[in-house]
């Protein structure tokens, strides 16, 4: 199956340098993790799991995305749909990051029928991501 | 570069001395005649030369050159041999027995069977990927009409017993055809004693074009086949068609170019097989599917845990390998004879075939080594089940969503 020049330079990418492609994550106990979300999404039995993280910060009353993080178990298409998701995030209010649609990661990436799925799974992952960081926020405002 | 080539399971290059004598089927100053044009000279000579292909293949593998005919490759064979054979002695016992880990080209056509009536036995192998003939002694019944085994698994290696289970078959009077398309040429097979009906070939997988197989069907005691192509009544009726000279004469050749180096290619492989597994053998959780001792050296399979296959594939450009068969590799399923292993589904998505071959050698190995240590490494550091690995957490304990 050929791929897209757009994926193999988005894999290569994130092989070579893994953490300029922001591989990596933020595990309990470290500086900040109470503003961190996190979302698993697939399975390993069908080839695919995606891991995401998104840091969050309230700015002048709005919740924003000021970094993330991923890791990913997955063909080619899968590693890179997370990279190019991660690109999208940075930045974004959490209320824009819920927007975020597949079919965005599909048209840049360029990816066949056949992969439209991994752009599915980082859909899925950052609507999981949002919802374990509100989950969390809502906590500790709780406890405050 | 160029990326080596490490697929010779998938296909091979044809062998230079092979299409020396192709070259000279072709045109009109070489021999392009019809084998069946009987009144002119031109047939005759095609004739000839097809005639001594036949004899080449089948003193590869110690037949009777009239037991040999020739089709356009092993899928072909294995629809000839196991649909031919089903109809012919239909009314016998419409049982077939086979095995989860055959080739498309025999699953597929025993599928069809079972849609016309058929029954089918699809045997279960071991964790090596092998049948015993016990298994196949205890699956066949009053009403079985034939056993249909691969000799040497395409995806991990495993060499079939078909010598014992040849034993059994015609002790029960049950035909026996055998997949020989990856074990021709590069095993010994002596069908004066193996107890083998039907034997499918392929040229291809030996340094022969693409396009070309054969089928040995046993004249003594004589096996009967129910044709699938009828037109001119080549192949004694059993295989219509015009013969392609250039085709067969390449298969010729490479047979006999592959009796002439089957000791040596062997020895190569076999060797070359143990510098990977030593440079490769002492990474974590690595798994050889297959036989590491038992099964055939220029196929060697193997899962790279908590890394996906299609993503090391691409990680290893500079290598052509694949995971699992080529005529599957398209679909996003995992291997359907690691699954029939017992292998887990993370396992299976896992794995990579290596099959190397006349032309290897061991800098493609030693180069291999190393990109495949570097790829899965870089790999696993993006790895959230290597991450899970790490941290000691059990993932088939994980409820995935």
């Amino acid at each position: 199956m050929a791929y897209s020049n757009k994926v193999v330079e988005k894999f290569e990418k994130t092989l070579k340098n893994p953490e300029a492609a922001s591989v990596g994550r933020w595990k309990p106990g470290d500086k900040d993790f109470d503003k961190v979300g996190t979302g698993i999404v697939g399975a390993p039995a069908c080839g695919d799991v995606m891991k995401l993280q998104i840091k969050c910060e309230d700015q002048d009353g709005v919740k924003r995305i000021v970094d993330a993080k991923f890791k990913t178990y997955g063909c080619g298409s899968a590693i890179a749909s997370s990279g190019q998701l991660i690109d999208m995030l940075k930045g974004k209010t959490i209320d824009e990051a819920k927007e975020i649609c597949n079919k965005e990661i599909v048209d840049i990436l360029e990816l066949p029928p056949i992969k439209i799925h991994c752009s599915v799974l980082a859909e899925e992952a950052i609507k999981k991501a949002i919802i374990d960081f509100e989950d969390n926020d809502s906590h500790r405002k709780h406890n405050q | 570069m160029e990326p080596i080539y490490l697929d010779y399971a998938s296909t091979t290059p044809v062998d230079s001395r092979v299409i020396d004598k192709m070259k000279d089927c072709l045109s009109f100053d070489g021999n392009f005649g019809n084998a069946g044009s009987r009144s002119h000279s031109f047939g005759w000579k095609a004739e000839e030369l097809i005639e001594e292909s036949r004899l080449n293949v089948a003193e590869l593998v110690n037949c009777d050159p009239r037991e040999i005919i020739f089709t356009s490759g092993a899928t072909e064979s294995d629809n000839l041999a196991i649909k031919g054979a089903a109809y012919f002695y239909q009314d016998k016992g419409k049982h077939i027995v086979t095995c989860k880990i055959e080739h498309k080209a025999v699953l597929d056509t025993c599928r069809q069977l079972e849609k016309e009536g058929f029954e089918v036995t699809y045997l279960e192998t071991n964790e090596f990927g092998a049948v015993t003939p016990e298994q196949v002694n205890e699956a066949i019944r009053e009403d079985t009409c034939m056993v249909s085994l691969m000799h040497l698994n395409n995806e991990i290696g495993v060499i079939t017993d078909i010598a014992k289970i040849g034993e059994i078959t015609r002790e029960k009077g049950v035909l026996f055809h055998v997949d020989a398309a990856q074990s021709a040429g590069k095993i010994p097979i002596d069908l004066n004693e193996l107890k083998v009906d039907l034997m499918s070939f392929s040229a291809h997988k030996i340094y022969g074009p693409k396009g070309i197989g054969a089928l040995y069907i046993q004249r003594k005691p004589r096996v009967r086949l129910q044709a699938l192509f009828h037109g001119g009544g080549q192949e004694r009726g059993i295989r219509a068609g015009t013969l392609p000279t250039h085709q067969i004469v390449g298969m010729g050749e490479c047979f006999k170019v592959a009796k002439e180096d089957m000791d040596s290619d062997f020895k190569k492989i076999n060797s070359l097989k143990n510098r990977l597994y030593d440079g490769l053998k002492d990474m974590e959780e690595i798994y050889v599917n297959g036989n590491l001792e038992e099964g055939y050296p220029g196929i060697f399979n193997l899962s790279f845990n908590y890394v996906e296959g299609e993503s090391l594939i691409m990680a290893l450009k500079h290598i052509a390998v694949s995971s699992g068969s080529a005529c599957t590799s398209a679909s996003l399923e995992p291997s359907y004879v690691l699954r029939a292993l017992g292998r887990p589904d993370e396992l299976a998505h896992s794995s990579i075939r290596f099959s190397f071959g006349r032309f290897t050698t061991e800098k493609d190995i030693d180069f291999t080594i190393d990109l495949v240590k570097t790829s899965v490494h870089q790999l696993r550091e993006i790895s959230p089940l290597w991450e899970m690995y790490q941290d000691g957490v059990d993932i088939s304990k994980i409820e995935w969503a």
